[in-house]
């Protein structure tokens, strides 16, 4: 390692506590907010810290009675989890032999390519014949029409992180078994999966990721509590009548739980899934 | 690669195809199917002021905010490679953006910018940085600007995460030959670094441009496209169009003119990449 | 054998047409979070109303007033959509036009006919039919805070748009607010309810022989003195940005001497929960224009309708007869005033308000309509970008309403 000046190091600190601020910063801020009286959020100047602390938004939002603000939102964070959930098994399902197949037979690479491609279309150059689609299908506002076409979203993305997570294993091994007379699917079952687990599961977290971030269809294709997600139940809550900004700050801060505390526990795995994706391109 | 190419056509391609059909048609979103126009939608759309005025607006709006996370990313990837204490810290700090959701993110940003009780009003008042509060998202010419500001804050990670990825990559014995050279930082970066982050940071422009050119739900929630329709984007006009006028016919269209817009795009951008790439090996 | 057979079909049969007359209904509801009822109010009503009728259930969604629209419309194409919608006055000819509501003319009673004020029914009528009950008679008033006026030396309220400027006026040369207007102009409808006051009040026409007559006129003046007022500063310039529920906390913050709003503001801000102004709070109709007009007022009434797409019509048509009904209202008339011309009198419903309810007598006698044209989303789409544009300076009044009348949409 080359040596660096004082002067180098002091810069790199300030660089760094300045990052740290600019990241840690707004989310502070909506973290206070969502413990602020709403006094002290209206004020003039403004109380960076309130005076005393308010935790009842908090109550509300998690409270199960049924018509209620704090219900309504529950239920679509469980909505979001099942989505989630299904969604993602559903592109599991499809792209682990998929990427299995283009890591062994590139000549069948093309297909992925063309999958892959289908990243480039906007959501809303599928929307109105998916909308009369699901329509026809009467899977309008069912949490599992809205997990079909997220399906969409996830299965590019999970069959390409896969293909590249496949690529390292030793064929040798699939040799070994064809020899030992398993056929095609018992050889993925009991020899690739497991080696590939760290991998599959990087595209499963990714693809939980996507479909709980997703907003554009759950805001087409659900209209109430059978379906809707948390994503399109907090946009509703902040764009209804609430003269209260720190229960739009902490139903923020509910929905965004999740994912903040995935995305820091399994930080090294989706980082590891972030730059296999990028770099190898 | 069967199934899911299946999957993929049932759910991507038939409806693509559809929306191709549509967009010849007057089909209304709701009710008796539309008559062929031919190509009179297109025409249409080619003349009108708002959607040349929604093309800019996106077009801006995804060259400036993936220019922003490109130079923020590289700079913090530049950052974190260094070596200091906190550092591991740091690293996990940054997905936190990442991870949060975008619709969160927009909620967040729209009480930071509120004009009468928002903190960077309150901020920016009490350290004197300026005289009055003032009113962010309302006004055309600093909406867009906000709104980019907060897309970059939520996205930078994921370029930074990749160039890091990718400096790691850059071989240790290659830096020192330069070192003992008595290259300085600065050529140092441009003649050994950057040949090694080109090739990712490529890949993570595209997928962030591509991401931007179909930006909906950060606009959705923070603007609706106002003021003065001065934040309005191709996605938003789109469903606007095919929605809320319940025009599916010409909603195709236009949908299908953002498509082929990103498609050019991506394929400039490629060649880009195959031409950089080509140029260093 | 055959005995058996046609038993167990007979059973079958029987089950399957017992079974839904036994089984109680669900009926799924659509209304809006924005002004008139508040959630707690809605849901209050309904739980009285499933206390009634214990075989009907009822899932309530509740969107902003932005989403309700189009959630209207989506959730058609879902078989099991919504049985009940609220909707908004300016709906109900596109509503039509495409069969989204049911028409329920020959539902509705003689003692309905007769008891509902006439300007309410406006609000759920197109081509002679009617397409369901009025449930919310809105208009924008005039608010103003009594204590800032009178710190200003003002002792009555503005009774014409040039007098609300002076008094504004007024307010900031004593130094208490900088901006003392506060409206909702956003891009949105809730700027469209502001201008359509003001073209109320400058008797301007939004359509005349079929073409667009909002370009000139009382439509140009109305949107001049917008601009003004905003150029002037007499307008919080944030207005640009607002909806109703931003100036609602901003009048509620005691930000402003005089705010337009709707009649829900009333109470909420009269609240010293969650208002640093309640006792303060003055309301008259919106004010007219010397010459032409005494008061002025926008339609913005809500009906409640049953859709097409409802398995349930009659299930459907009694929750709504109760959420309409004259008991209902009037238990609940706080946030929102009844259709019913008797509950005006009635002191039940005017204790404690009875400002409120002097200026809605004035105010909703003068209720102006937005146009009833199935078109009318992408008019008022092209009329809200007009009205901002000239706001911001992008575009003079009238050539701002010059480029909404050749077209909105693309």
């Amino acid at each position: 390692m080359e040596r660096q000046s004082l002067g180098f190091t002091v810069f790199l600190y300030v660089c760094a506590g300045l990052l740290a601020i600019m990241i840690l910063a707004p989310f502070a801020w909506l973290f206070i907010m969502s413990i602020s009286s709403t006094t002290d959020l209206v004020s003039k100047p403004l109380h960076w810290w309130p005076a005393e602390t308010n935790w009842s938004r908090y109550r509300i939002l998690t409270d199960l009675t049924p018509n209620t603000h704090g219900a309504a939102l529950m239920t679509a964070l469980v909505n979001s989890i099942e989505v989630a959930a299904i969604a993602t098994f559903a592109s599991l399902v499809v792209s682990v032999p998929a990427g299995w197949a283009v890591s062994r037979t590139p000549a069948v690479g093309w297909s992925l390519w063309l999958v892959i491609g289908t990243y480039m279309l906007p959501p809303v150059a599928l929307a109105v014949p998916l909308y009369m689609g699901l329509a026809a299908l009467g899977m309008l506002n069912t949490k599992f029409g809205l997990a079909l076409v997220y399906l969409t979203i996830l299965a590019p993305f999970t069959a390409w992180l896969l293909k590249s997570g496949f690529d390292p294993i030793p064929r040798d091994l699939e040799k070994a078994a064809a020899i030992d007379g398993a056929r095609l699917d018992q050889t993925l079952r009991i020899i690739i999966l497991p080696l590939a687990a760290p991998v599959i599961g990087t595209a499963a977290l990714f693809a939980y990721l996507l479909a709980w971030d997703e907003f554009f269809y759950a805001l087409l294709f659900t209209s109430d509590h059978r379906a809707k997600t948390v994503t399109v139940a907090i946009a509703d809550l902040a764009g209804g009548r609430v003269s209260d900004y720190g229960l739009i700050a902490t139903a923020g801060v509910i929905a965004a739980l999740p994912p903040v505390i995935f995305g820091l526990v399994m930080q090294r795995t989706l980082i590891s899934g972030l730059t296999r994706g990028g770099v190898k391109g | 690669m069967v199934p899911l190419l299946l999957v993929m056509l049932s759910v991507i391609g038939w409806p693509f195809i559809d929306t191709v059909r549509l967009s010849f048609t007057d089909a209304r979103l709701v009710g008796a199917g539309g008559d062929f126009v031919g190509a009179a939608n297109y025409q249409r759309i080619f003349a009108s002021t708002a959607f040349w005025r929604a093309f800019f607006v996106t077009t801006e709006f995804a060259v400036v905010s993936v220019f922003v996370e490109v130079v923020l990313g590289v700079l913090v990837a530049l950052l974190l490679y260094q070596n200091f204490r906190g550092r591991n810290i740091l690293r996990a700090l940054l997905i936190l953006p990442w991870a949060l959701p975008t619709v969160v993110n927009a909620l967040l940003w729209r009480l930071i910018y509120n004009p009468e009780y928002g903190a960077l009003n309150a901020m920016l008042v009490q350290t004197g940085l300026l005289d009055d509060y003032r009113s962010w998202l309302g006004d055309p010419n600093s909406a867009l600007v906000a709104l980019i500001i907060a897309d970059a804050w939520k996205n930078f990670p994921l370029v930074a995460l990749i160039s890091l990825a990718a400096l790691h990559a850059v071989p240790h014995d290659i830096k020192a030959a330069a070192v003992v050279d008595g290259a300085n930082a600065l050529s140092r970066f441009r003649y050994v670094i950057l040949p090694y982050l080109v090739g990712p940071l490529m890949v993570a422009l595209i997928l962030r441009t591509i991401e931007a050119f179909k930006v909906f739900d950060i606009i959705w929630v923070m603007t609706r496209g106002g003021p003065a329709n001065s934040t309005r984007t191709l996605s938003i006009l789109v469903y606007q169009e095919a929605f809320s006028f319940q025009r599916a016919g010409s909603g195709a269209s236009l949908a299908l003119i953002v498509t082929l817009a990103v498609t050019m795009l991506a394929v400039a951008y490629a060649a880009l990449i195959r031409k950089s790439a080509g140029a260093r090996f | 054998m055959i005995n058996r057979k046609t038993l167990l079909a007979a059973l079958l049969l029987g089950t399957a047409i017992v079974n839904p007359a036994a089984a109680e209904t669900t009926l799924n509801a659509l209304f809006m979070a924005q002004a008139a009822y508040s959630e707690a109010d809605v849901r209050a009503m309904t739980d009285a109303f499933i206390a009634e009728n214990p075989d009907i259930k009822v899932n309530l969604e509740f969107v902003p007033y932005e989403g309700l629209h189009d959630k209207t419309l989506l959730a058609l194409g879902s078989g099991s959509g919504y049985d009940v919608v609220l909707f908004d006055v300016i709906w109900p000819a596109e509503f039509a036009e495409n069969n989204v509501l049911v028409d329920v003319t020959d539902r509705i009673t003689q003692e309905m006919k007769d008891g509902v004020l006439p300007g309410a029914w406006t609000t759920v009528e197109y081509d002679g039919k009617r397409y369901g009950m009025p449930w919310i008679l809105d208009t924008k008033y005039l608010f103003y805070n009594k204590d800032l006026l009178a710190q200003a030396g003002i002792t009555a309220p503005p009774t014409t748009w040039e007098e609300l400027s002076e008094q504004a006026q007024a307010v900031r040369e004593m130094g208490l607010l900088d901006h003392p207007i506060v409206w909702s102009w956003a891009q949105a409808e809730a700027v469209i309810c502001d201008y359509t006051t003001l073209v109320s009040a400058n008797g301007g026409d939004f359509i005349a022989d079929g073409k667009p007559a909002f370009q000139t006129g009382g439509g140009l003046e109305a949107l001049q003195y917008m601009v003004d007022s905003y150029d002037s500063g007499l307008t919080n310039p944030n207005s640009k940005e607002y909806l109703e529920e931003d100036v609602r906390r901003v009048f509620q913050n005691g930000e402003a001497a005089f705010a337009l709003n709707w009649t829900y503001m009333y109470n909420h801000a009269n609240d010293p929960s969650e208002s640093k102004v309640a006792g303060n709070v003055g309301v008259a109709p919106a004010p007219g224009v010397a010459g032409q007009s005494l008061v002025s007022a926008v339609n913005g009434s809500m009906g409640l309708g049953i859709t097409t797409t409802s398995e349930h019509p009659d299930e459907a048509w009694t929750y709504i007869t109760f959420m309409t009904s004259q008991p209902t209202q009037n238990a609940y008339a706080r946030l929102s005033l009844p259709i019913w011309a008797t509950s005006y009198d009635d002191p039940a419903v005017t204790a404690g308000q009875e400002d409120m309810i002097a200026a809605a007598k004035v105010g909703l006698a003068a209720m102006y309509p937005r146009p009833t044209t199935p078109g009318y989303q992408e008019m008022s789409a092209a009329l809200q970008q007009a009205i901002q544009e000239a706001l911001l300076g992008q575009a003079s009044p009238a050539d701002a309403l010059a480029a909404a009348a050749e077209g909105g949409g693309l």
